[in-house]
């Protein structure tokens, strides 16, 4: 095929300023929520720069903090990464484009306004759930519109449907009936332990069955064609997905143990998490195998080593999942700072992290041009992650000698006072994964303002083995 | 079934999920039906009109231009104040909520690790039963105190002092501070400001053995006795 045919077909597939765009607003949310985080770190080693004014209430900026990424980061960059993804897979465009642009437009909506109402102080009781009641009917329909617009390819297509595409499908499915869930069920219809049992479920599956299934069908669609090499084995791949189907769901309560939802509930929550764990285990193996005997690439090609770090990392924070759902571990850590570290591993050590691979290998291809510096995208690893490994284990071994202390009944400044040092530890790995973030921007930037490339050729130096 | 579209989708995509809803939300849903939600009417009890007119009394300027007077004739004097208190303490958790203060702060006594000596008697489910409690105000995170057995413990002007500068009250606080809540002087506490304590004080002000904390005696002072039917029934149930 010649080069110019290539790109029309590419063209005629791939909407690639979508893909573009829905990058930048992803960034620009990352960038807004991790300044967010900063506010409140600051405010908890009482240094805040902006105290006492209204609109810069800690407690708002940290809701801000959590829904940024969840809405404005995460689901930005997944939407740009299936904008590439689903189409290739398929070999058919989404339904329409402009539905994808109406799509684009009023997500960043939702986003926004979300923000703004969070800052005003409108916010809804429920994590990730604060998005103000007014927005949420608006959110419902754009998830269902993007579950139309990307459901028509695959319906469309014909043959054997590949391992990341059954990821997708249930994932467009299921966001769609968690956020439903989530957003009306405990503001409207049920109050009390109740209202926690569907809490627990929404925070629970928003991870489990929107983040999780998008990042591991775009890992089974990236891995193998940045790695050269096929999945090791389809058996696994079907344990992986069928296991989490099951048991991921069952799961919420587990974030409200010794409340008072009824104890079999809690039981059934802690048996399935253990269970996920196992299923978990599967998947990562299944990775690991595919690249087994090569992993030089891991040191040469740096989306490929953004994935596997993702990859260890999510590992880990299974790993600690299956001892923290039990009722032994839950005694000291919950309400800790252990907690706290474990959403970050995942949050960031794992799903910023790949989203961060895609785009290292994306951004290229899509302003059909080199990175501008290879350095700089090697700083964005490395600040990052020691940053995260820096804040995770900083604040998981204080989240023990806060339960420690707490248990014992030292009284409560006791525990303030000593969290300090590691709260300023915190600070300071913060600002590492901002500072890699920042070299990022820059790269992208300076990336910008360099010459174009002839399209067709392959674009990038850091991608190719 | 297991690599078709639709076996993904009606099996996995719709069919655990509703599994999950119906064993994880639905089942304790009807387990709870038997405690029907409260209102915030019938939440007011004798502890909190208590705390409520202590604040009128405390802040007569403030309290008067946030809620106005009460008006004159017995029956209709005590409704004002059952049916303000009870306007209050919605917008109180309005307040609660928005300020994000339940990602500091608990509001449930966990059975295990010696909360019951610090906090007080372990939650039980009909204590979440109302409308205050929608969502629910679990919480995620201690960096301060649990609040579900906190009114009472401590008085209004401290709570306004502590709203307004945390740190003159408790030593290396890292509680941000809300001087919004307040006309420039923790004395002038606005509506938001009055609002918000008598949420403070409401929680835990359904407990027989409130205020937890201290050596409580209960006062020589005469309480308003609420007349609404569900406070009435509220406050009966403390029994002493």
């Amino acid at each position: 095929m010649s080069g110019t045919e290539q790109t029309s077909v590419r063209e005629r597939l791939v909407d690639e300023r979508m893909v573009r765009l829905y990058f930048y607003a992803a960034l620009l949310f990352l960038t807004t929520s991790m300044l967010a985080g900063l506010l409140m770190s600051f405010q908890l080693i009482r240094h805040n720069p902006l105290r006492g004014l209204e609109l810069f209430s800690p407690g708002r900026w940290r809701m801000l903090h959590t829904n940024a990424v969840a809405y404005g980061f995460l689901a930005n960059g997944f939407l740009g990464c299936l904008h590439w993804a689903v189409p290739r897979l398929t070999l058919q465009p989404v339904l329409d484009r402009r539905l994808s642009w109406l799509i684009f437009v009023a997500w960043q909506g939702v986003v926004l306004s979300t923000a703004v109402g969070i800052l005003l102080g409108e916010a809804q009781g429920l994590e990730w759930g604060e998005t103000p009641v007014w927005i949420d009917p608006i959110a419902q329909l754009g998830l269902l519109l993007v579950a139309i617009n990307f459901m028509t390819p695959i319906a469309r297509m014909k043959g054997p449907v590949y391992v990341s595409l059954w990821y997708f499908m249930a994932a467009f499915v299921w966001t769609f009936l968690t956020y439903a869930m989530g957003n009306f069920v405990p503001e409207y219809l049920v109050s009390g332990s109740s209202a926690g049992a569907v809490g627990g479920l929404f925070i629970h599956d928003l991870v489990g069955l929107f983040v999780t299934p998008l990042g591991w069908g775009l890992m089974y669609y990236f891995v193998p064609i940045l790695t050269k090499k096929p999945i090791w084995s389809h058996g696994l791949s079907l344990v992986g997905f069928w296991g989490l189907a099951f048991f991921y769901p069952l799961q919420g309560i587990h974030h409200f143990l010794y409340t008072p939802i009824p104890m079999f509930l809690q039981y059934g929550a802690v048996v399935s998490t253990i269970a996920v764990e196992l299923v978990v285990a599967t998947v990562v193996i299944n990775f690991f195998g595919s690249i087994w005997g090569s992993f030089d690439i891991v040191k040469k090609n740096l989306p490929v080593r953004w994935f596997y770090t993702g990859m260890v990392h999510y590992f880990l924070t299974c790993l600690q999942c299956a001892f923290q759902v039990t009722l032994t571990f839950q005694k000291i850590i919950h309400f800790s700072d252990w907690v706290v570290g474990h959403a970050h591993l995942v949050m960031f050590g794992v799903f910023t992290m790949w989203i961060m691979g895609m785009m290292t290998y994306l951004i290229p291809r899509l302003l059909h041009r080199p990175w501008a510096s290879v350095r700089l995208c090697e700083w964005h690893y490395w600040m990052s992650t020691v940053g995260i490994l820096v804040m995770a284990g900083d604040l998981i071994l204080l989240g023990l000698f806060q339960g420690w202390s707490w248990a014992a009944l030292e009284p409560w400044d006791v525990s303030v006072e000593f969290s300090q040092p590691f709260w300023v530890l915190r600070v300071l790995a913060g600002l590492s994964m901002f500072g890699g973030l920042l070299a990022f921007l820059t790269n992208i930037w300076l990336t910008l303002r360099s010459a174009v490339v002839d399209s067709s050729a392959e674009p990038t130096r850091l991608a190719v083995v | 079934m297991f690599e078709s579209k639709s076996g993904i989708l009606y099996v996995a995509g719709l069919g655990f999920f509703v599994l999950a809803f119906v064993s994880n939300a639905v089942v304790p849903w009807l387990m709870y039906q038997r405690y029907p939600e409260q209102t915030a009417e019938q939440l007011v009890n004798a502890n909190l009109r208590y705390q409520f007119e202590d604040l009128a009394r405390r802040y007569p300027e403030s309290f008067e231009a946030a809620f106005g007077k009460p008006p004159g004739g017995e029956a209709e004097h005590n409704k004002w104040w059952n049916d303000t208190c009870a306007e209050a303490l919605r917008e109180g958790r309005k307040v609660y909520v928005g300020e994000g203060c339940w990602h500091c702060h608990s509001q449930f006594v966990r059975p295990v690790s010696n909360e019951e000596q610090r906090w007080g008697p372990v939650s039980r489910s009909e204590e979440y039963q109302n409308e205050l409690q929608r969502p629910v105000m679990f919480g995620t995170r201690r960096v301060g105190p649990d609040l579900s057995r906190e009114g009472g413990r401590r008085s209004n002007d401290w709570h306004a002092v502590h709203f307004f500068r945390p740190e003159s009250v408790s030593e290396g606080s890292p509680m941000p501070e809300y001087p919004w809540f307040f006309d420039g002087d923790p004395d002038k506490p606005n509506r938001r400001g009055l609002a918000m304590l008598t949420y403070i004080q409401w929680l835990g002000s359904w407990q027989e053995s409130y205020p937890y904390y201290e050596a409580y005696v209960p006062s020589s002072l005469v309480r308003p006795e609420p007349v609404s039917e569900g406070a009435a029934a509220d406050s009966g149930e403390q029994g002493q």
